[in-house]
């Protein structure tokens, strides 16, 4: 016994393999409701393993979250009620996406920041360097002609 | 002995890497082409020593030499061959030093390249002689992958199973080729730094570097997600992990690189900012190994190690990336970049091809760094997960996508939007008819999936219509559209291609997330269940034997909707004995672009339930899963075809149940899965065919060279 039970914690430690989420045994007995808790476990962290939702995997927490988001869904509650519910069993780190709040507002502002320098750098540099002057149509024909023998 | 020999060679590599940098410094200083010359030679032997200190450590792997602690932990004698060789660098020890194979080797190859000036190269090779020394240090005196163990056992702790994959072994050569690759354009960033000048000839030289770094990473990263996608059993590719992340960001900056680089190559400008990617990239890699062999991040894919040798990592991350970066913040404001662009031309898309891709990289960069951050500053764990990723990552990558077509077919410096949009009115219609036929005719209606497609097909079409204009298809007579096609550098051809395969992958990644379809029941022997258009009908079940495993397979019959037989499909459950570790093995039954994917999980034993799986689960079933599969495994169950003598690994099998057990049978349908994987083959195609470029094989081209006359006449 000893050893088996040995074995099944490594199992449940080391593999994790693959959804039991739409194990036929557990399923809700509406198939909207439980398509919807199954949107719900994508955004569900299983705490024990090491970056997977509940959606996807088949550790025994794993089993019991989604269990506890089904009966929520069953009862009725609100996707909002029942994130709201795990955050305050769990913390934050239950949750895949980050709410929306100061500390994690660089995620979003971060790459904002980099498109917004990025533009205002390409536009300024049209402000410094000069204009070349405007060439007359048949210097235009002559360029193209150049830059598009000149390939890459 | 032959271990301490390797032990020797790697301590000889050690010395050598900084004679290499100590000589190029010195000789550069003194512009003594001798001195130079020593440093070129150290820098060669310094790789050939590390080929042998390698050579050491697959000698010990293959020979099952357990007195090696790294073969002890990682090897076993039932092992075959190839993961006996793959398991040198599977290991945290053994992936150092293939890490610094790669890096002295690429070191090697740059000492040995004739047309770089005198000052830049010194200092090239200066630069490699110090990363050299840094990492083969680290690796000597901290992860010494040929120390012995002072009584050594038996027999070997064996490999992570799920890591006993041919996709696997050829995974982490090809990553480290592509990260290391990026040590040589640090090196060279660091030298123009160094030298003060950044001018087209050094973009050129940077060119093959990238080139054959970024191809490398694109197929190793395709490698990994493969395996991921057939081994992990959870029927995706891409999760977002913070290891799959470590290993997209030098990716996306060294295609970033690519583009800026043909800009200063082209045109002389953007060239600090083109310094600045080159130092990145290869900062990003250091980073992706640190966060991998660090154990900070939490990731599926746990190397955890312990936290001494992450300490020591990031101090050399600190160091090298450091230096790169304070070095850049000195010089950089010397370099000149007076080539003025008008922002619609060839510079100014391929600038904003540059800020997207950047954003692209913060969003990964962020993403996966502030849950670290985070709980380090005020101790709140957050997560930051595919869903984030998904969004952001999209929406700054559809306006690159969107964009891509009419840029390339833009002029240098002034480009003309209309006239190139008026070219691309084939790849437009193409996309609109794409969109359209997708949302109408594909269900469950997405609109979001249809854009996704249509903007593959635009960036195709779009490639399509680059290289036509370029070879003056239906506008030049026939012979002429001949002589221009044979006359097309391969470097066109490579950025044709490379396009191509972007569309390719955004044709798939569309679809398959969009259309995948899935089905899971409790299937008894002769059960069916539907998937997609499929039906899955588990024929038979057995107790079988791998060279060093024991399975339990089943055997499922699949079939189309007109009842053709599709494959039989023969997923297993893997036992293997050495480590405990139960690994389900995944039968993939391909078609032409989609796959059907079968995961046979836990048996259950008991009554079997009424049409094909109801919500009832027999007895065995009450007990925790992981218990009963094992329960499952330990039971050689009745009618099994036995081909060894079945070692008996525990008791004998429970009585009850056994005629009525059914099988929980997990099945995906992936539509357009193939594409995915394509794809990115299809760019690394593209970035190689780029490298065999006459132009580069010959280094400098004529022009170049006049380039160089001031800075040979030096």
């Amino acid at each position: 016994m000893g050893a088996l039970q040995r074995t099944g914690l490594v199992f449940a430690a080391v593999i994790l393999l693959g959804a039991a989420a739409a194990d036929p045994a557990d399923r809700l007995a509406d198939p909207t409701q439980e398509a919807h808790a199954r949107t719900l476990f994508r955004d569900v962290r299983c705490l024990v393993c090491q970056s997977e939702s509940i959606d996807e995997s088949d550790a025994p927490l794993a089993r019991d979250l989604r269990q506890l988001v089904r009966a929520q869904v069953a009862q009725g509650r609100s996707d909002d009620q029942i994130r709201a519910f795990l955050v305050s069993r769990y913390g934050q780190f239950v949750l895949l996406t980050p709410k929306a709040s100061l500390g994690n507002a660089i995620l979003w502002l971060g790459p904002l920041l980099v498109v917004a320098v990025g533009v205002a750098a390409l536009i300024t540099r049209r402000r410094t360097a000069a204009d070349p002057a405007a060439l007359d149509p048949q210097e235009e024909a002559a360029l193209e002609k150049l830059s598009r023998e000149e390939t890459i | 002995m032959i271990d301490e020999l390797g032990q020797f060679a790697l301590i000889l590599a050690l010395m050598l890497s900084l004679a290499q940098a100590g000589f190029s410094i010195a000789g550069r200083a003194r512009r003594d082409a001798a001195l130079t010359g020593a440093g070129e030679g150290a820098a060669m032997g310094a790789f050939v020593a590390i080929a042998l200190g390698f050579a050491a450590l697959i000698h010990a792997f293959v020979t099952s030499d357990f007195s090696v602690m790294n073969v002890a932990a990682n090897s076993h004698t039932a092992k075959p061959l190839i993961y006996k060789i793959a398991g040198a660098w599977g290991s945290h020890e053994g992936s150092m030093l293939l890490w610094c194979l790669m890096l002295t080797g690429y070191g090697a190859v740059m000492a040995a390249a004739r047309r770089l000036p005198f000052g830049l190269k010194a200092s090239a090779v200066a630069t490699q002689g110090l990363l050299g020394a840094l990492f083969i240090g680290y690796m000597v005196f901290a992860s010494n992958p040929l120390n012995r163990l002072a009584s050594p056992p038996f027999q070997g702790d064996s490999l992570n199973p799920l890591l006993q994959d041919p996709a696997l072994a050829g995974h982490p050569p090809f990553l480290y080729a592509g990260y290391v690759g990026f040590s040589v354009v640090f090196s060279l960033s660091a030298a123009a730094l160094v030298e003060g000048r950044v001018d087209p000839a050094w973009a050129r030289w940077i060119r093959p570097w990238t080139l054959a770094a970024w191809s490398f990473l694109t197929i190793g990263i395709t490698m990994g997600s493969y395996w991921a996608y057939y081994e992990l059993g959870w029927g995706g590719w891409w999760a977002w992990d913070p290891v799959e992340n470590a290993s997209f960001m030098p990716w996306l900056m060294g295609t970033a690189l690519l583009h800026s680089a043909a800009v200063t190559e082209k045109r002389g400008a953007l060239a600090s900012w083109t310094v600045l990617l080159g130092i990145g990239a290869f900062t990003l890699s250091m980073m992706g190994a640190f966060l991998v062999r660090s154990g900070v991040l939490t990731s599926v894919h746990s190397f955890a190690i312990d936290p001494k040798r992450g300490v020591l990592l990031l101090g050399i991350l600190g160091v090298a990336a450091g230096g790169g970066l304070a070095l850049y913040a000195w010089r950089a404001p010397t370099l000149k970049d007076e080539a003025v662009f008008a922002p619609v031309s060839r510079e100014g898309a391929l600038f904003l091809n540059n800020i997207l891709l950047a954003a692209a990289t913060a969003v990964v960069l962020i993403g996966t760094l502030l849950p670290l951050i985070r709980s380090a500053i005020d101790g709140t764990p957050i997560s930051v997960g595919a869903p984030y990723f998904n969004t952001t990552f999209g929406a700054l990558v559809s306006p690159a996508l969107i964009a891509l077509p009419a840029g390339a077919l833009l002029a240098w410096k002034r480009g003309d939007l209309p006239a190139a949009l008026r070219r691309l009115w084939i790849a437009g219609l193409a996309a609109a008819v794409a969109i359209l036929a997708t949302f109408s005719l594909v269900t469950p209606r997405s609109l979001l999936a249809a854009c996704g497609i249509g903007l593959g097909v635009w960036v195709i079409f779009g490639a399509l219509a680059e290289a036509a204009e370029r070879v003056r298809l239906f506008r030049a007579p026939l012979q002429e559209v001949g002589r221009r096609t044979l006359g097309l550098p391969r470097g066109a051809w490579g950025m044709t291609l490379a396009h191509i395969g972007i569309g390719v992958f955004a044709l798939g990644a569309s679809f398959e997330t969009a259309w995948r379809a899935e089905a899971t029941e409790a299937l008894g022997l002769g059960q069916t269940m539907h998937l997609g258009g499929y039906t899955l009908r588990l024929e038979r079940v057995a107790q079988e034997f791998g060279p060093n495993f024991e399975a339990e397979r089943a055997y499922i019959r699949v079939t189309d909707a007109s009842g053709a037989l599709l494959c039989e499909a023969e997923p297993d459950r893997r036992l293997y004995a050495a480590g405990g570790q139960t690994v389900s093995g995944v039968a993939i039954c391909p078609r032409l672009l989609d796959d059907v994917y079968v995961v046979s999980g836990e048996k259950r034993l008991g009554s079997s339930p009424a049409g094909g799986g109801g919500p009832q689960r027999g007895g065995g079933g009450s007990l925790p899963s992981s218990a009963a599969a094992n329960q499952a495994l330990s039971a050689a169950s009745g009618g099994a075809r036995v081909i060894a003598p079945p070692p008996p690994l525990r008791g004998p099998p429970p009585p009850t149940g056994e005629e009525n057990a059914t099988y929980l049978v997990r099945a995906y349908w992936n539509p357009w899965v193939h594409f995915v994987f394509a794809g990115p083959l299809i760019m690394a195609l593209g970035g190689l065919v780029s490298l065999t470029d006459r132009r580069l094989r010959f280094a400098v081209t004529a022009r170049v060279r006049a380039a160089l006359a001031p800075a040979a006449a030096e």
